[in-house]
């Protein structure tokens, strides 16, 4: 295989599973997040929706940052660096969280109500971590106070967009009151979204030159606004879906990333660290990326296949007491 | 940067001792968890089912344990060790990456399955999740084990540009200590599973003495330990023999061997003096550890004296001694019960629940021995830590030490509360 192929076929692999990644553990975290709006028993049934789903979601991660350090070792150790408390952060949060999972099940009295909490928080805590790993990510970890506000603005965002997610799952897998009340979750998370997703495509090309260059020189500028477009369309179709249609919200939703990790991806390319290292600057020995690729190439088409299968054989609404354990 | 680095390795070494304590129940319990599933299926016996659902629940806490602390182990790789990954990711990448793809998404997809799905597939399915969950912990034993034993004796690759790649991905994973060691651990997770089923149910028993079910899961476990322990012994005395080949240095620390002798006595007990090169208050088997280490009385073990790099002693030797302590009096209760099993008397429960975690202590002694006696390599022969540290300063590692600590004891203390909780209510 032509090594100069091997890092892009890594870069694309490693894209796929952190936006397989954000998607799938997006709405569960955007689930975690809404808890405190929901009764007791709704909460119950909330989780209950996410429970046979969470530990693979969250096993997206693992692959996502694996892939990094493997096929882009040279770049791991100056993201990992330099995002190092938001990434510690982002760890206990997803600690509290995925134990919280078993816990509150099993504690009962104020011990219950503490798992609960613990819950809201790390899913809360990961989620803004993780935003606020993103925002420093594109601007290329650059210092000062404008670029921190900056990253704390997309950490923000993108609990917004997690929201919007968990809110639309909801209404895909829930009925009755707690589906009417996720209807109004979704349009908040949806206009927070809106909001975060126009700050971060204005910022991003006054930030960073090399972003600016691509996406406003002439001619590609005409075509490129379609990605804004297609957006807004979307955003569009989740309003209007919402209240007719159960699954046309979370379709729109994951839409929304699909179209914004392809922004990101074309601002970013072909750097895997914005202005420093390109992805073949980064790419590690073609002996590791080949023996890893034959292995993938076998073992992914069966991950997707069981994943499908179990999506599938917990389709259809969340009922109480379908999944005590 | 001396500080930094005593951090970053404190950082690392509580977080991954935290988290191997979670694996080495999982991956013995899920397939405990497949034989008492299957016993229902084959005897449609309700008791079975009670006996599994229960320790699903077991399960299913440890199992998301190990997630999560795994999780932070992969970050920890690259935020506390980028030299670590520029050196040898090339062949450490690639293992824990077929971890990923083999293992962690077989066991976390079908873990969901195995949860809810019982009143959603036919009895086959529910049987072969259970089967692949356990399967999944197993192959992930072997990816890590795999990567930890290239560390430990590293082979089959060549050095190209100031880093490490590859020769052959079968002398790689099949390095020289790779089978003994997963051996061992995979002997050590049944063993901590048995202890614990047994020590859980021994609780129960404390508590309401007629449950007939827990009876059985205490006489489950301590069969199981009975027959695992003799195996493990024989498993660790050919891993010692393995270690003696290709890392005399570590088995110079384990015996507290200062100089190289012939018939060494085995150092019972004593209290290694790093400075002066000699043991205080040395109880001493006279040519014993040349007995066991070459099975003969005048064979000729290295002492620390024939090494540059060699481990600090006293740690080793205190760490390896509380492993086979352990082991012994595991070995001693799991045999000693046996004839007591059918109507256990109340000491016997106060045993079993006193060693419910004991296997704990001994992975740990046992990593700790291992570990350790790596030193002061991170990559024996190929990479020291102080090469592989971060530029993470003391501050950004202090801080997320202490958010790491506080977050490790809440869970320690949560899970242990939450098991005996269950055993007891």
């Amino acid at each position: 295989m032509n090594a100069e192929l091997l890092p892009l076929i890594f870069a694309a692999l490693m894209g796929g599973a952190i936006l397989a990644y954000v998607v799938l553990d997006g709405y569960d975290l955007g689930v975690g997040m809404l808890m405190p709006a929901a009764e007791r028993a709704e909460q119950d049934l909330m989780v209950a929706s996410i429970g046979p789903f969470w530990d693979a979601n969250e096993t997206w991660l693992v692959l996502g940052i694996g892939l990094l350090l493997v096929a882009f070792p040279a770049a791991s150790g100056v993201v990992l660096g330099a995002l190092y408390l938001p990434v510690a952060a982002m760890l206990v949060g997803l600690m509290l969280r995925g134990v919280a999972f078993e816990l509150r099940i099993k504690a009962e009295g104020w011990h219950r109500e503490l798992w609960n909490w613990l819950f809201w928080a790390g899913s809360t805590l990961a989620s803004f971590a993780q935003g606020l790993m993103l925002g420093r990510y594109i601007t290329g970890f650059a210092p000062g106070f404008g670029y921190w506000l900056f990253a704390v603005a997309v950490g923000a965002s993108l609990c917004g967009g997690y929201v919007l997610l968990g809110a639309t799952w909801l209404i895909l897998r829930t009925e009755g009151a707690l589906q009417q009340k996720a209807l109004a979750w979704a349009r908040w998370g949806l206009m927070w979204l809106a909001l975060g997703v126009a700050l971060v495509s204005l910022a991003t090309p006054l930030a960073s030159e090399t972003v600016r260059h691509k996406w406003f020189d002439f001619p590609q500028v005409l075509y490129l606004m379609l990605l804004p477009a297609a957006t807004l369309a979307a955003g569009g179709w989740i309003w209007i879906s919402l209240g007719k249609s159960d699954w046309k919200p979370f379709a729109g939703a994951v839409a929304i990333y699909v179209l914004a990790f392809a922004g990101l991806a074309y601002s970013l390319f072909p750097y895997v660290v914005m202005d420093r290292l390109t992805l073949w600057q980064a790419a590690a020995h073609p002996s590791a990326l080949k023996f890893l690729l034959a292995g993938a190439a076998i073992v992914l088409p069966f991950i997707v296949g069981y994943t499908v299968y179990v999506y599938r054989l917990f389709r259809g609404k969340t009922r109480a007491g379908v999944y005590d354990h | 940067m001396e500080e930094a680095l005593l951090l970053a390795r404190v950082q690392f070494g509580l977080n991954i001792a935290f988290h191997i304590l979670f694996p080495s129940i999982t991956i013995g319990l899920g397939w405990v968890l497949v034989y008492f599933r299957l016993r229902y299926e084959v005897t449609r016996d309700a008791a079975w089912l009670e006996t599994y659902r229960l320790w699903v629940k077991v399960f299913a806490l440890s199992f998301a344990m190990g997630v999560v602390t795994g999780v932070t182990m992969t970050f920890q790789f690259g935020t506390n060790w980028p030299g670590y990954m520029n050196k040898v990711g090339s062949i450490a990448g690639p293992l824990l990456a077929y971890e990923v793809l083999t293992a962690f998404f077989l066991e976390a997809t079908f873990l969901g399955v195995m949860l809810f799905g019982m009143n959603r597939v036919p009895g086959w399915v529910h049987v072969a999740s259970a089967a692949i969950v356990a399967f999944g912990t197993t192959v992930s034993a072997f990816w890590i084990l795999a990567l930890n034993s290239w560390m430990q004796t590293p082979a089959g690759h060549t050095l190209e540009n100031g880093t490490l790649i590859a020769g052959s991905w079968w002398e790689v994973i099949f390095n020289p200590s790779f089978p003994y060691r997963l051996v061992h651990m995979l002997l050590a997770s049944g063993i901590t599973a048995a202890f614990l089923v047994a020590g859980l149910s021994a609780w129960r028993l404390l508590k309401a003495p007629d449950d007939a079910g827990a009876r059985g899961t205490l006489r489950f476990g301590a069969r199981l330990a009975a027959v695992l322990l003799p195996l493990q012994m024989l498993a660790g005395d050919q891993h010692g023999l393995n270690t003696l080949e290709h890392q005399p240095a570590k088995i110079a620390a384990m015996e507290a061997l200062w100089e190289t002798q012939k018939g060494a006595p085995l150092v019972l007990f004593a209290i290694p003096d790093e400075d002066q090169r000699t043991n205080r208050f040395a109880v001493e088997l006279p040519r014993g550890a040349a007995l066991i280490l070459t099975h003969r009385f005048e064979g000729e073990l290295k002492g620390i004296d024939a090494f540059k790099d060699h481990p600090p002693v006293a740690p080793v030797f205190f760490a390896f001694r509380v492993m086979v302590g352990m082991g012994v009096l595991m070995l001693l209760l799991s045999w000693g019960s046996v004839f007591f099993l059918k109507d256990p008397p109340r000491w016997l429960l106060w045993a079993f629940a006193g060693f419910t975690f004991s296997g704990w202590i001994a992975v740990l002694a046992g990593w700790l021995t291992t570990e350790i006696g790596r030193q002061p390599w991170l990559v024996t022969g190929v990479l020291r830590p102080a090469d592989a540290v971060g530029e993470a300063g003391g501050a950004a590692l202090g801080a997320s030490l202490t958010a790491y600590i506080g977050t490790y004891a809440v869970l320690l203390i949560a899970y242990i509360v939450t098991l005996t909780h269950m055993a007891r209510k």
